[in-house]
């Protein structure tokens, strides 16, 4: 069998499939060197996989995949559209930037025996987030989001700091409070529907719209998933969880983990439960619009008041998360638009910057305000692009965050409300407090007396960190990829139930 | 204990059946009930119940540790191994009707492995698991 010829129809197989190898086998190799050459091969393979379905999918084609060749409903089908491929893209892509960092950045983090046994959790994260992403299948997105939680939670749990213990375990128990709401709400789905396949459900609930399992099926969704992605009253866990943990996790967790999270809302939101009982039937528009703003505003005032550079760049995650959740409130094209064009900006913009703090660690040895007074003259360029993603954070033009926030502009300007685009720019300002906060510490105080002379940082941390920084800042000025991937997943998102 | 006649001749009389049931369970997992978890999570407690009669170094010396990891992940290997063997035989990922000329019987091989990987990496967990426990206060407790 020619396997060559066959390989574009089996890509979606592929692209979960190769990072689940990878693990057992980083097991079986015991060796980190061995495991981290094995789990970055695989990851950049992945990334090329997710950029053929990239393609394919470019012409608005809808890619099933039936596992074990049985068909959809009754088998678990992998289902790509635009909205996956561009999701996809995002994980895996941050996936091989991260990993190159992870060897150096680990080396001073973890212990050695324990470095294969990281790149093994590592691979099965990934593994879960890709699978989480491109299931069609409502119970195989709960698996999933069980292989990339229990890895995740291990991941955090080895940070060198002993706090970072007790940050996994917040949030592995708010993580399986989200995951049992979210099994319930499927279990609901199925009694109500008698089917797992997310298109299958999205078919069969207009005959059974409105009854009270399937709008209680609603609700435990909507808070499970809204727990994950860390939305406002929900986000407790994710400030200490991306402090404590290794540079390197932070930096992927905080560019995809909540990102396939507010993947999945929107995957049950517009593909299964259907705009007309959304927004014309219940006050969901109103209520994320009003957790949203919360989430902007309080969470970017609480970033204000962080000692840690860190924890200034969780709690600015929150936020950010509001800004994603605002332009999914509107339920219009435009909207969903900038929802998922900030999903893929925050992702690049957060994985550069908590890459950068990682490498004021090594120096610096640590992230605490009072740790960095003065490093922006002792480490110019990383300080420096930590400042061009601050400014993406609060939305300048030329990066990112602009584009972002011009696009949610639109969508609110569409819907009429000025005082949103009021609000918007308001929380922005909040941004720069914090942004400034930094600014004013690392060039305006004396450096510290006990930092050491040797600042010299490998290069496999500059160039992925570097690559992200300027990734930030080209995809803010070229937008024909982002915002043209991004328009083309709210079309068909929203075109699926007419 | 470990000095309890009665307690080491039953165990060493039960540890083979618990296996062999073990056994029994995995391969008739597709026709009553039981399976390759079921199976997995016998066989490990045959170990255990050496570790808790005959102590925890007695049983590392015939069930290492290393050998215990290893399992976890070969039988990862070998579920996710039938879903490729599916693939390089022309099929999709974990098809089951192509590893046979006949396709009941491709079924019937496919589930075969894939129950043995379970079962590999389910006992491979329950030892792991329960091995760390064991040596907590163990290990310590013969370096002081």
């Amino acid at each position: 069998m020619n396997l060559a010829a066959h390989l574009p129809a089996h890509l979606p197989a592929l692209q979960v499939v190769l990072p689940l190898l990878a693990a057992p086998l980083a097991v079986l190799l015991r060796s980190g060197n061995a495991a981290f050459v094995l789990v970055t091969a695989v990851a950049w393979a992945a990334f090329a996989v997710s950029l053929g379905l990239w393609q394919q999918t470019g012409a608005g084609a809808v890619i099933s995949y039936a596992i074990g060749s049985w068909p959809a409903p009754w088998g678990i089908e992998l289902r790509v559209d635009r909205l996956s491929a561009f999701v996809l893209v995002l994980v895996s892509g941050m996936a091989a930037i991260v990993l190159p960092y992870c060897r150096q950045s680990i080396e001073r983090e973890i212990p050695k025996e324990q470095h294969y046994l990281f790149y093994a959790m590592f691979a099965l994260c990934l593994t879960g987030l890709l699978g989480i992403t491109i299931t069609g299948d409502a119970f195989n997105v709960f698996v999933f989001l069980e292989v990339s939680s229990l890895s995740t939670y291990v991941l955090i749990a080895l940070g060198r700091d002993r706090r970072a213990l007790m940050a996994a375990y917040q949030y592995l128990i708010m993580g399986t409070i989200g995951a049992t709401f979210i099994v319930i709400g499927v279990g609901l789905l199925y009694l109500s529907t008698g089917t797992l396949n997310l298109a299958d459900i999205g078919a069969r609930l207009p005959q059974v719209s409105g009854s009270r399992p399937v709008l209680a099926a609603l609700a435990f969704l909507t808070v499970g998933i809204c727990l994950k992605l860390a939305l406002f009253p929900l986000h407790q866990w994710l400030p200490s969880a991306y402090t404590y943990a290794p540079s390197a996790v932070s930096a992927f967790l905080a560019a995809t983990a909540t990102k396939v999270s507010v993947y999945v809302l929107l995957r049950f939101y517009f593909s299964v439960f259907g705009e007309s009982l959304l927004f014309d039937r219940l006050p969901l528009p109103e209520i994320m619009l009003l957790l949203s703003l919360a989430a902007m505003f309080i969470a970017s005032a609480l970033a204000i008041f962080q000692d840690d550079l860190k924890r200034i760049f969780a709690y600015s995650s929150v936020a950010q998360i509001g800004y994603i959740t605002l332009g999914l409130s509107f339920g219009s094209e435009s909207g969903l638009t900038a929802t998922v064009v900030h999903l893929f900006n925050h992702g690049l913009t957060k994985g550069a910057l908590f890459m950068l703090a990682g490498i004021l660690v090594i120096v610096a040895g640590g992230t605490s305000l009072s740790r960095l007074s003065g490093i922006g003259k002792a480490m110019p360029l990383a300080s420096f692009g930590i400042v061009l993603g601050g400014l993406s954070l609060i939305g300048v033009p030329g990066t990112v965050g602009f584009v972002s926030k011009w696009y949610l502009v639109l969508a609110a300007l569409e819907q009429g409300q000025w005082w949103l685009v009021m609000a918007i720019v308001a929380s922005s300002l909040l941004a720069v407090v914090y942004v400034w906060r930094f600014v004013e510490i690392a060039w305006f105080r004396e450096p510290r007396a006990d930092l050491p002379k040797d600042r010299r940082i490998p290069l496999s941390l500059q160039i992925p960190a570097g690559l992200l920084v300027a990734a930030t800042v080209y995809f803010g000025l070229d937008t024909s990829f982002t915002v043209g991937s991004a328009a083309a997943a709210a079309e068909q998102l929203l075109g699926m139930n007419q | 204990m470990r000095n309890d006649l009665v307690l080491r001749v039953i165990a060493k009389l039960l540890i083979p059946f618990i296996l062999l049931f073990a056994l029994y369970v995995q391969f008739h997992g597709e026709l009553g009930p039981g399976g390759g978890f079921q199976a997995g999570v016998i066989a490990a407690a045959a170990i255990v119940l050496h570790v808790l009669i005959f102590g925890l170094d007695a049983t590392r010396r015939i069930v290492p540790e290393r050998l215990v990891e290893t399992m976890l992940a070969a039988g990862v290997l070998i579920y996710a191994g039938v879903g490729v063997a599916g693939l390089l035989l022309g099929g999709n990922f974990l098809d089951y009707f192509v590893l046979s000329g006949d396709r009941v019987y491709g079924q019937l091989r496919g589930i075969f492995w894939v129950e043995v990987g379970v079962a590999v990496t389910v006992s491979g967990v329950m030892l792991k698991i329960f091995y760390m426990f064991a040596a907590r206060g163990h290990d310590d407790g013969e370096d002081a």
